[in-house]
């Protein structure tokens, strides 16, 4: 199997490039650890697309983040994916903090974000359900929330609609360069090989490079609350940043439920543990800028791992090995960043190296997706007239149909999980948490791959969920 | 449109009680949705028996008893739709629904019935602490896992809380071949019955742990190992009380929470203690004509509470139908010291009524008594050798009684 | 000696029965009934599923017609494998006759047509 390119992890990053690369003439693989794409860092993250005020002049972050932003409107029109620029408000709760406030405002204004600082008064107005400890606020209105789920998905979707090959479960153990040829696994042939496996883009480097760079990995523990009021909270809150980060926010997520978190704690690759007293923690933190909160809407807690690098800026290099590009340390501000960093690798590292030709029939449209629920009547019956498959409810709480599940399953990128299906469409996302639906689901995966339902794993391939059939099953 | 004078929500225990009443009590145009493809809504999954001691004074298996009101129901031909999924409902009662035969369908109720019954509670609402990994699963999952698809779905389970349907489940594994090794309880005293603890776990040997609770699930892909640990009244671990068990699966049964999606979307008030709505002695919210009752309004402990539940509901919404509803001065009932919840949360005084009052206790009480109390004088004393929280109490209360109607206030006195 | 909880009704008693039989902690005789039940011959109604050759359903619940004895409830589980059931059944159709030689029949616990 030879490729021009092949780009090792199926994150935001490594979608964005495989979905800017499939513009040009050029054969591109994806080789993927897990079972779906997006599932590490991508999939675990506080899904906002940040304005870009906040990365240190002159940084990489700050150049990517801010070129990144603008890129979203059209890349979510193209890819059909729910973005809103809902505007971000950092918050202040002293007079030091009002006075960084001012700093920032300044760092923004070099990094080419506009801002504003709100008093007291005026973020009363637009956020009515801010504590009695906020002073004051700066609002950058270019500050959106993404569904990163979809986000990933569909640029991979996009991706192999256009040519490019994905390779789930493939965990890359081995690269050797042969005169001018990479050779990954023994298996897969390739002239430049990208980097992009995230959290563990340090142990790939060191496969083929000397070490020259180091991941720390950094948890982030999540609660999600159920959709309750759709304007409890409109802008995506922070406090005034510390040391650690840019601390826990509250946020309305792009499926209306709200976001509150994350910790950051140093921690190991694979802990993606979550303990009651880091979510206690976060509680009391975000009841600093909201009161109120109602935390009996929990509906679910989850931990991301950040791939921090160690200098904190983004490492987009080739160091000793030609056409071996690390696209690495992509913490936050990463996602925002994406596209941009996609653009410059391909631009930079590929297409100035190579002069590959960009394609005339690519197409930068997935095929819409239709959420049965989120029309109208007559829309609605329309459509479950025309395929019945669209009138049975599946996941009761999102209310997700059968029809729409089929589709997905019908696309480039499809569910293999549970866990996939979940992101995809929310089956499982709301109150029950899957308690209702997730029987029905597994019938419906197991049904289109041929399978039996003991076979459809919750996430990795060991990841099962049903063992045998109870006796009198064999015969 | 097409009119109804009776929706009725929910084709399980209370749904197929309501419109039976309701069908007795002459109205003839009404009809039932359910969501899933059969009638009898979770019995059908719950195989065990125990059901109906109150209601047909034998011991029945949940099928059975969902059997004999689906008979009934057929009998009596009242039209049901399957697989139909309501996804709005106006406060106009005007319903919306989606089926795979009628497509999308938007039809007027008169009055609603309620009978969404309840969800069970999740690793997210528990915060639940460690990995996010596959095998772990509430009990009326796995239960419907094991009994409605016929498969097994661990062969070492440890099971957090001590509800009802864990216990049921941890019996159903050990005869099914896997290993139950034991059910923690973050409360001092069990959440289920005794007849449970005795029959699910005694019988096995299976070691039920108070004051416990899961502590960090183990695993990379599927539960690998879970810690359990004490807790002290503070519900704060107590160090070096951890025990570790080697599992494959985490089987939660943590507590029930009425489901209320369509009314919730209404910004209906919910009451903070049941999940439910509030309710008069009709059963009915406070949106004129939707009536609610069975899981939906609160969880009960005995499916023969929610037919009987759902039978007064039903006669609340035919007297609705009617238009026998006068204005009445409307009293609250109050919890006090000892009560969790009381139930119907208004009701309005008629002379000759008789009210019934249903409660549950906040914690375990012993040789105490039930205290009735109205504007301060005493309406009426119960004594009582014990009060479990996982038993409701129902107290039939005549208005004769009551002299100068107030509102009334519920409370336990510890007292010989 | 034994201890037992009493489940005749939902107080609870705690029971000890000690070598000759004397029950204590019984607040009423039934509860010395139950006891003496428990430690001569107690006895438990089985309830499982057998697999059912239906277009809509897999499982078909079953019950023991009336109770066995406790020691025999793995036994009676074992007795359902390989059984499969062609519809229709219905509600208390005889599945397995005199399961383990026990005079105790396997019921059906729902109607299934088709």
């Amino acid at each position: 199997m030879t490729y021009d390119v092949i780009i090792i992890g199926a994150g935001v990053v490594g979608a964005s490039i495989a979905r800017e690369l499939a513009k040009y003439k050029i054969k591109v693989a994806v080789l993927e650890k897990d079972n779906d794409v997006g599932n590490e860092t991508s999939n675990a993250n506080s899904a906002i697309i940040h304005s870009g005020y906040d990365p240190e002049c002159g940084s990489l972050k700050a150049k990517l983040n801010v070129l990144g932003n603008a890129m979203f409107d059209t890349l979510c029109k193209e890819l059909d994916v729910k973005f809103k620029r809902i505007g971000s408000i950092t918050l202040a709760l002293d007079d030091n903090d009002v006075k960084t406030l001012k700093e920032l405002q300044i760092r923004a204004t070099k990094n080419g974000v506009e801002t504003s600082i709100l008093s007291r008064e005026e973020l009363l107005k637009i956020e009515p359900h801010i504590s009695n400890n906020v002073k004051a606020g700066l609002l950058a209105n270019t500050a959106g929330i993404i569904d990163p789920f979809n986000f990933c998905v569909h640029l991979m979707e996009n991706a192999v609609d256009n040519g490019v090959e994905l390779y789930l479960n493939t965990k890359v153990v081995k690269i050797v360069k042969e005169n001018d040829t990479f050779i990954i696994n023994d298996k897969f042939k390739a002239k430049m090989v990208i980097n992009c496996a995230g959290l563990f883009s340090d142990e790939i480097n060191e496969m083929i490079n000397p070490k020259s760079f180091e991941i720390i990995p950094r948890k982030g523990e999540y609660l999600v609350l159920d959709h309750f009021d759709d304007d409890f909270v409109k802008h995506t809150l922070f406090l005034v940043p510390s040391i650690k980060g840019k601390g826990v926010l509250i946020s309305p997520t792009s499926s209306n439920n709200y976001l509150i978190g994350p910790s950051a704690e140093v921690c190991l690759k694979d802990d993606k543990d979550t303990d009651k007293m880091t979510i206690e923690q976060i509680k009391k933190t975000a009841m600093l800028m909201v009161d109120n909160i109602p935390f009996n809407q929990v509906i679910h807690t989850f931990a991301g791992i950040r791939p921090t690098p160690a200098n904190h800026d983004f490492i987009i290099e080739e160091i000793k090995t030609k056409n071996f590009i690390n696209v690495a340390g992509i913490e936050s501000p990463g996602f925002v960043s994406s596209p941009a960093i996609a653009k410059m690798v391909v631009e930079d590292f590929i297409i100035n190296r190579y002069h590959y030709e960009l394609k005339k029939d690519f197409n930068p449209y997935v095929r819409p997706y239709l959420h049965i629920n989120e029309l109208p009547f007559e829309k609605r019956k329309e459509i479950v007239d025309r395929n019945k498959d669209y009138g049975e409810i599946i996941c009761k709480c999102e209310k997700v149909s059968k029809g729409e599940i089929i589709d997905c399953l019908n696309r480039s990128v499809p569910p293999h999980s549970i866990k996939a299906l979940k992101k995809r469409l929310r089956v499982g996302f709301g109150k029950c948490q899957g308690g209702m639906c997730q029987s029905y689901a597994l019938h419906i995966l197991a049904n289109y791959y041929h399978k039996d339902i003991n076979e459809i794993p919750y996430d990795s391939l060991d990841s099962y969920i049903l063992l045998d059939e109870l006796k009198g099953a064999k015969d | 449109m097409k009119t109804y004078d009776l929706v009725i929500i929910g084709g399980g225990s209370a749904g197929l009680a309501a419109a039976l009443e309701a069908k007795k009590e002459g109205v003839d145009n009404l009809i039932i949705l359910e969501k899933e493809p059969y009638l009898g809504g979770i019995l059908q999954q719950c195989i065990h028996n125990g059901f109906g001691l109150v209601q047909f004074k034998e011991q029945l298996s949940g099928p059975e008893y969902a059997q004999r009101y689906i008979d009934l129901v057929n009998e009596n031909h009242i039209p049901y739709l399957l697989e139909t999924m309501v996804y709005e409902i106006t406060k106009d009662k005007e319903i919306y629904y989606t089926n795979k035969q009628d497509g999308v369908c938007c039809i007027k109720a008169r009055a609603i019935i309620m009978a969404t019954g309840c969800i069970e509670r999740t690793a997210g609402a528990i915060q639940l602490e460690g990995a996010r990994v596959s095998g772990i699963m509430t009990a009326g999952l796995a239960q419907k896992y094991m009994n409605i698809e016929g498969y097994m779905v661990g062969k070492k389970v440890f099971i957090l809380g001590s509800g009802d349907i864990g216990l049921i489940m941890a019996r159903r594994c050990m005869l099914e071949g896997a290993k139950v090794l034991g059910v923690a309880e973050i409360m001092p005293y069990s959440n289920g019955l005794n007849r449970n603890i005795v029959q699910c776990l005694n019988d096995f040997d299976i070691p039920l742990y108070l004051s416990h609770t899961v502590k960090k699930v183990v695993g990379k892909d599927r539960v690998e190992k879970i810690i359990i640990a004490k807790v002290d009244d503070k519900m704060n671990y107590i160090p070096g009380s951890e025990k570790e068990f080697d599992c494959d699966t985490l089987i939660l049964s943590v507590g029930l929470i009425p489901y209320n999606p369509l009314l919730e979307k209404l910004n209906i008030a919910l009451n903070p203690k049941t999940k439910g709505v509030n309710v008069n002695q009709d059963y009915e919210s406070e949106f004129e004509g939707i009536f609610s009752c069975g899981n939906s309004l609160h969880v009960h402990d005995l499916v023969d509470y929610v037919s009987k539940e759902a039978t007064l509901a039903a006669k609340g919404a035919v007297k609705y139908l009617k238009n026998n509803k006068q204005e009445e001065k409307v009293y609250k009932t109050v919890a006090g010291r000892g009560i969790n919840y009381v139930l119907p949360q208004q009701f309005s005084y008629q002379k000759d009524s008789k009210i019934d009052f249903k409660f549950r206790v906040s914690k375990p009480f012993k040789a105490c008594s039930i205290v009735i109390k109205n504007n301060d004088s005493v309406v009426r004393i119960i004594k009582k050798l014990y009060l479990l929280p996982a038993e409701m109490e129902i107290i039939s209360l005549d208005m004769n009684a009551i002299t100068n109607p107030s509102d009334l206030v519920f409370e336990i006195k510890e007292d010989f | 000696m034994k201890e037992l909880i009493c489940i005749v009704c939902p107080r609870g008693c705690h029971l000890t029965i000690d070598d000759n039989n004397n029950v204590t902690g019984n607040m009423c005789p039934r509860g010395k009934q139950y006891a003496l039940n428990e430690i001569t011959n107690p006895t438990r109604m089985v309830t499982s599923t057998v697999k059912v050759d239906s277009k809509l359903f897999k499982r078909l619940p079953v019950i023991t017609s009336k109770e066995v004895s406790k020691s025999k409830m793995f036994e009676v589980v074992k007795a359902l494998d390989g059984i499969v059931v062609k519809p229709p059944v219905y509600l208390h159709d005889v599945i397995i006759k005199d399961v383990c030689g026990l005079g105790v029949d396997i019921i059906a616990t729902r109607t299934i047509l088709e």
